[in-house]
């Protein structure tokens, strides 16, 4: 059983939206700096560090987590999904995106990368939402600009347009 | 708000864990979700010098069935019981808890055992298996204690566990036929700590009132069979007996007025849902 010692930077490596990175962290370096600085990506956002405002929320593994409530080191050897994973290779915005833009799902966007992969995530358990599960979602998350109304009809436009809801051609 | 620093152990098995809290004793502290410990730690709360995670021992993910308890092992996340096929018909104060618990991206990292551990006085997990009279299995290299939800946790944020002890299961008791179980709390905010939660278990003989958030843990009270004022009268004596602190979100005299009201409320609902 290995033990990883208190300032000494360890190795880390994950499968970062799909692409094999490593970077290296002491056992208390949380998630979200390991990928903001010693990675270097730009959407994974630190409002609170500690678990409530949902900002720096990532998929690890599939699984929805509070960046800022994990330890780099405990991720280590997991995939990783951040809202990089969304758009396409030519910037082309995810349908889940466009319909953030149409609907004015988001204002700063400070809050709308950890919003968009809690929704990533939620929509695969439950495509067909209600409108009082997904605010119930949504609940995990702080928004300051948009008072939510426009994400609620982000997705449930996705969901009915482009998501499971959609009607077949 | 950055931790500071600590050794981390990834324990591959729950026998390397126990004797790794064995060899540290009280610097060391089991890390599984990390929804409470990890703000307690970044707030700098709480600093232990080994961090001993659990989260990936295969054999402590669990939610097992027996005839009277459901086990569930330390490493289980919330979200795994909730996802249960069995929750609504073996634990049905459970399914009606968990949807409370912090929010969706909590609970599917959160475990239950961990917030068992943590003790929170608001907390739903050890109000239920305070109000269902469950217990918690500890484990050490000297091997096992059980001890009853009453024993276990002590006081806020405190538990009987020993520094060398991790909790390795929570039992829950399976509902009994003729029981009704009900769930509610009041929060300023949906997922935030609860100012007051209830849960309630009625029998066709039998009342019991579980509440959360107001003494500095939870508090069961149990009654024969009680209707109309004489219910009333009984909650009042309740809530003035549980204690209740002023803070900056609510007054001792709100919480006590909770506790009547809603408790009033989960009572009515817990014996219409008798089955």
């Amino acid at each position: 059983m290995p033990q990883l010692n208190r300032d000494v930077r360890h190795p880390v490596s994950l499968t970062l939206n799909g692409k094999k990175v490593q970077g290296h962290a002491e056992p208390r370096m949380l998630l979200s700096d390991f990928l903001t600085h010693e990675i270097g990506i730009t959407s994974c956002h630190v409002g609170c560090e500690h678990g409530v405002c949902g900002a720096c929320t990532v998929l690890i593994d599939g699984n929805v987590s509070r960046a800022c409530l994990t330890f780099a080191v405990q991720a280590d050897g997991a995939a990783v999904d951040t809202a990089e994973s969304l758009a396409d290779d030519e910037g082309e915005l995810s349908a889940l995106q466009q319909a953030f833009k149409k609907h004015h799902g988001l204002q700063c966007g400070y809050c709308t990368p950890g919003i968009l992969m809690s929704i990533t995530a939620y929509l695969k358990e439950k495509p067909k939402p209600t409108e009082d599960e997904l605010r119930d979602m949504l609940s995990g998350h702080l928004c300051r600009c948009t008072g939510y109304v426009g994400m609620v009809r982000a997705v449930l436009d996705y969901c009915e347009n482009s998501g499971a809801g959609a009607k077949a051609e | 708000m950055k931790p500071a620093s600590f050794d981390y152990v990834r324990a591959a098995s729950q026998e390397e864990a126990v004797e790794t809290l064995a060899r540290k004793g009280e610097d060391a502290r089991i890390i599984a979700g990390g929804m409470s410990l990890v703000p307690m730690l970044n707030f700098r709360l709480t600093e232990p010098g080994t961090l001993i995670d659990i989260s990936k021992i295969a054999d402590m993910n669990y939610v097992r069935a027996g005839g009277e308890k459901v086990e569930i092992g330390a490493s289980t996340r919330q979200a795994t019981l909730e996802r249960w096929p069995e929750l609504s018909a073996k634990l049905p104060l459970l399914a009606a808890a968990i949807p409370y618990i912090g929010h969706y991206q909590t609970r599917a990292r959160g475990t239950v055992c961990g917030s068992l551990a943590h003790a929170d006085p608001s907390s739903e997990l050890p109000l239920c298996l305070a109000t269902l009279g469950g217990e918690v299995v500890l484990r050490s290299t000297d091997g096992e204690r059980v001890l009853t939800a009453e024993e276990f946790q002590t006081g806020m944020l405190s538990t009987a566990k020993r520094a060398d002890e991790i909790v390795a299961a929570a039992r829950y008791p399976v509902a009994r036929p003729g029981h009704g179980y009900a769930f509610t709390e009041m929060a300023q905010r949906r997922g935030d700590f609860a100012i007051v939660a209830l849960a309630a278990v009625a029998s066709g003989t039998r009342l019991r009132l579980g509440v959360g958030g107001v003494a500095d843990k939870p508090m069961v009270h149990e009654w024969d069979m009680l209707e109309g004022g004489a219910l009333d009268d009984a909650l009042n004596e309740f809530a003035w007996d549980l204690g209740g602190y002023d803070d900056i979100h609510a007054t001792a005299r709100y919480r006590r007025e909770l506790v009547r009201r809603l408790g009033r409320r989960l009572i009515e609902e817990a014996k219409s849902c008798r089955n």
